[in-house]
Parts: C-alpha cells; sequence; structure tokens
C-alpha cells in the first residue's frame, strides 16, 4: 500500500496553494483506490440511510428531551408532515402507508455496510498517513488570513487553483475531518444508543446523551448536518468542475493543465 | 511493471480466497451457537444476521435499564389496538376467570396455567421502558412472574431453542431464543404500575421483552410453545413480525 501511495501522488501534492509546480496537461492519480471504493460505498450507503431514515421518521414526526416521549407528552418540535401512523394527530386527516419494514431492514443493513467500509478506511488513513498527510490543514493555512481568503474564494464561487487539483484547501480539509471525526463518530452512537439491547450492556451510552429521546433528537439533527454537508460538498463539486472531479474519483486520474483554463475560454475536454 | 501485476493478482487472489473461507467458517460457527435469526433470507439478510449476531455476544447475561419510580411516565400510553375479537370480549365479560395459558411443545408437563395459577408463583417487578419502532416510548413498572420460573414449572426439554408465543387476537404471534426467554426481565406480565394490566396494556397478560422493542412484548397471552425449530410455524420466518415485513429480532 505504502508503495503505490507514494508512487500515485507526487510531493507538489502537499505544497501550499501559492506555490504552482504542476506541469501543463499531465495524467496523475488523484486518489487511490481505497479511497474512491470507500467513497462511492459510503455515498450509496448514505442514500439508502437517509431514504430509510426519514419513512422511519414519518411514522412519529414528533420529537423530544430526555428519557421518554410519546403522543401524550410535550413535544420539543414536531415536524409539520402528515404521518404512517394513526396514533399521531397531525392535522392532516389521512395516514401514510406504513414503511417501517423495510426501511428499518434496510437501514441496519446500509448503516453495517457504512460502518465497516469506514472501518476499512480509518484503518488505511492512520497506517499510510492519508489523514496526516491529505487532510490535516497545513499550519501555515491555520490563520485567520487563510481562513477568510479560503472563505472569500468560496462565496464568489471562484474555481480553485491548479494546486487544489491536486490537494484540499484548508476548508475542505477541515470539513472532512470534521465530518469523519465528529459527525460519522456521533451519527453511529446516538444511533446504538436508541437501541434497547445495546444500551443495556452499556448503559452510559445513553445516559451521556441525556435519554434515549436525546438520541434520537439528536440523531435526527445529526443527520440534517450530514446532509448539509452532501449538498454543499456536490455544488462544490460542480463549482470546482463537476467532470473532473468525478472523473477524479470514479478513475483516480485528474488531467491537469486544462483545469486552470479561465471559464468560457474553452470547454474542458474530457 | 508485470511482476508487481503478478504479485498482486496473487496477493488479491490469496486474500480472496481467505476472504471467502473465513465467511464460510463464520457462517458455520454462527449456525453453531445460535447466532443466525430465522429472518436470515433475502436482501437483508445479512445486516439482520450481523445485528442479532452482534448484539447477542455483546447483550447475552445483560439487564435492560431500570428506572426510579419517580420516572414512570403518567399517565401511561395505551398504544391503539384493533377491536378484540369475540373471543376476548367473551373472557372480559367473565372478569378474565376463565382466561388460560396453554405451555406445551417441548417440555415434560405441558400445563393451562389460569391467572390466578400465574399469580400464586413469585411476583417480581420491573420499571423498565417500552420503546417503540415508531420512535415513542414509555416508562411503567411491570408486574409478573419471570417467563423462567413457568418454563421451570413446566421442564423444559434439553433440545429447546425458542419460545413462541402467541395473542389471543388472530395473526399475533412472536417468538425469541432461549437467551430473552430465560432472561431474568423476561416476564409473564399481569399487573402494572401498582395495579392490574389494563387491557389497552395488554391486560390480563403480556409478554415482556425489556431489551427488545415493543412489538415483541405480546397482549393478551394465551398460549406458548417450546420448540428446537421455527420452521414449522407460520411461514417460518420466526414471527408474525418478518411476515409483516418487519424483522423478527428488534433489539435495536
Amino acid at each position: 500500500m505504502a508503495r503505490s501511495e507514494s508512487a500515485q501522488v507526487p510531493v507538489s501534492a502537499y505544497v501550499p496553494s501559492s506555490v504552482s509546480a504542476v506541469p501543463a496537461a499531465t495524467v496523475t492519480s488523484r486518489h487511490s483506490a481505497l479511497v474512491r471504493v470507500t467513497h462511492w460505498i459510503t455515498a450509496v450507503c448514505f442514500i439508502a440511510l437517509l431514504v430509510s431514515g426519514m419513512e422511519i421518521v414519518i411514522s412519529h414526526p414528533r420529537f423530544y428531551w430526555g428519557e421518554t416521549g410519546n403522543v401524550l407528552t410535550t413535544p420539543l418540535f414536531q415536524i409539520p408532515i402528515p404521518s404512517s401512523r394513526h396514533l399521531v394527530q397531525t392535522g392532516y386527516g389521512y395516514v401514510l402507508p406504513d414503511q417501517n419494514g423495510w426501511s428499518r431492514y434496510l437501514h441496519f443493513q446500509a448503516a453495517w455496510l457504512a460502518v465497516l467500509t469506514g472501518l476499512l478506511y480509518a484503518v488505511f488513513g492512520f497506517v499510510t498517513g492519508h489523514f496526516r498527510k491529505n487532510l490535516l490543514p497545513d499550519r501555515a493555512d491555520l490563520s485567520w488570513r487563510g481562513f477568510w481568503t479560503s472563505i472569500a474564494s468560496h462565496l464568489r464561487f471562484e474555481r480553485p487553483s491548479e494546486a487544489e487539483a491536486w490537494s484540499y484547501n484548508v476548508l475542505q480539509r477541515i470539513s472532512y475531518l470534521f465530518v469523519l471525526f465528529v459527525l460519522f463518530p456521533l451519527i453511529i452512537w446516538t444511533g446504538l444508543a436508541m437501541s434497547p439491547a445495546f444500551v443495556s450492556a452499556f448503559p452510559a451510552s445513553v445516559t451521556l446523551l441525556g435519554g434515549q429521546q436525546s438520541a434520537r433528537t439528536i440523531h435526527f439533527f445529526v443527520s440534517l448536518a450530514l446532509v448539509l454537508f452532501l449538498l454543499v460538498h456536490v455544488l462544490m463539486v460542480c463549482v470546482a468542475g463537476f467532470r473532473s472531479r468525478m472523473r477524479a474519483m470514479i478513475t483516480g486520474r485528474m488531467i491537469t493543465g486544462q483545469i486552470t483554463r479561465p471559464a468560457g475560454t474553452r470547454r474542458e475536454r474530457t | 511493471m508485470t511482476d508487481l501485476s503478478r504479485r498482486k493478482l496473487i496477493v488479491t487472489g490469496l486474500a480472496a480466497t481467505a476472504g471467502v473461507s473465513s465467511l464460510g467458517v463464520a457462517a458455520h460457527l454462527a449456525q453453531k451457537y445460535g447466532l443466525v435469526p430465522p429472518d436470515h433470507g433475502g436482501i437483508y439478510g445479512l445486516g439482520e444476521t450481523l445485528t442479532y449476531a452482534s448484539q447477542r455476544l455483546l447483550t447475552k447475561h445483560s439487564l435492560a435499564r431500570e428506572f426510579p419510580r419517580s420516572k414512570i411516565s403518567k399517565p401511561p400510553l395505551a398504544n391503539e389496538i384493533a377491536p378484540p375479537s369475540d373471543a376476548f370480549k367473551h373472557l372480559q365479560a367473565g372478569g378474565f376467570a376463565d382466561w388460560r395459558l396453554s405451555v406445551d411443545g417441548l417440555v415434560d408437563r405441558p400445563a393451562s396455567l389460569s391467572l390466578a395459577q400465574l399469580k400464586s408463583y413469585p411476583s417480581r417487578s420491573q420499571i423498565t421502558m417500552v420503546q417503540c419502532e415508531e420512535g415513542w416510548s414509555y416508562i411503567a413498572e411491570w408486574i409478573g412472574v419471570p417467563l423462567s420460573h413457568v418454563l421451570d414449572v413446566v421442564g423444559v426439554q434439553r433440545q429447546a431453542r425458542y419460545v413462541v408465543y402467541f395473542s389471543i387476537e388472530p395473526d399475533w404471534w412472536e417468538s425469541m431464543d432461549m437467551v430473552d426467554a430465560l432472561h431474568p426481565q423476561t416476564f409473564l406480565t399481569y399487573g402494572m404500575n401498582g395495579d392490574e394490566l389494563p387491557v389497552g396494556n395488554g391486560g390480563p397478560l403480556r409478554m415482556r421483552v425489556p431489551r427488545q422493542l415493543g412489538y415483541k412484548s405480546v397482549k393478551f397471552l394465551t398460549h406458548m410453545t417450546v420448540t428446537d425449530s421455527l420452521k414449522k410455524f407460520g411461514k417460518g420466518l420466526g414471527s408474525a413480525a418478518p411476515e409483516a415485513g418487519y424483522a423478527w429480532y428488534a433489539g435495536i
């Protein structure tokens, strides 16, 4: 693994964005096979978890804080949608079809696949230095000035510089690390904290969160944060060049030398 | 380059072979130690098996969380139930004096137990949470006799692997493995919050399996069978839940 990793990405991938040492129109490896495979498995799992999760929420679109919550207790908030159960008074006067059976099956199947894929990726990331080299921000970039420059260029939807085709900018690195090491662990934890069997073996997993209904509510908000990440992620891929970024994440190859061509002068050759 | 490819090919081949054979060994061991749920077929079978197997290994002897009396939900929620059948209404009219729980299958002394007999056994109570798969929950005190005590009374045979239990209402039946059946918090429940068990909460007799979701806690219990195989019940998927598209194991 270490051999192929070092052969794929030249040293220039890790230099700050001000340095431009990339020769024109060269085909280079951008993402290792393991990163690409785990990325797409995670993407498929996430969509499955999102769809099945929404179906499960529809059966009781009320959220609570603490240990217990039901139609007789005051909710923290209620999503104004119809429900798939008669029990919930939604004011809509009709009840959606029950989809919880397959949704729950699919939710846990996709969760298993996502967690096992994530473990593989985590081991790979630590062993090969992928996290340290590609995701940990450079010390030089960790200044308010650096942040501000990056935020400003994102807000102007600027096409990224050539060096960024090789590497991740500082905001990207921080968001990816946040998703990988904060949101993903939190969504797994809050999910398990809703399992009566799991918490029987590890009661602290739910009491630390403030109770079973609190775990469910946090699970919901973390999933919203992940959806927000997905939307921004896809938007940024489009801004950076949908075809080149998709090609890099599918085939692993990045054709540089054309990325920085000013927009409008010529369409990117694919 | 060709050397590298060949080496890669050999390594990949060896890894794949090792992977497939270890999967085979794992499947064999899982079957042997009762880690495969009855609804393991179909596209969701792998996820179900992983969930059931891992939770069985983790939670074999763990106790469901119990709560202080102050945490009991007031008023207790009675989930909506279909209008009771004529058979139920007939017994209800008689104050449930003729209610019977029959126990048969792989037992030495099949029995038909009245509520009075069940109440004559050592009574236990627990303050535990009912969690519905929909997302809501409530806490109540449940009073009853541990299922393990009744299983001792009827004399469970060695080859027993599951307890199948039926409601008086049609098409309402579930089953659990012996780990849950012999678990100290699995109750045949006849009381709630210091009183009789209300009909809305499953009275006069309800199974309580607090380490699983509410739908395993079948209401209006009239019949139990101890068995070594779930194949001969219904469609062979273990209970009515998988026949309606829900997982047999409801620990999550």
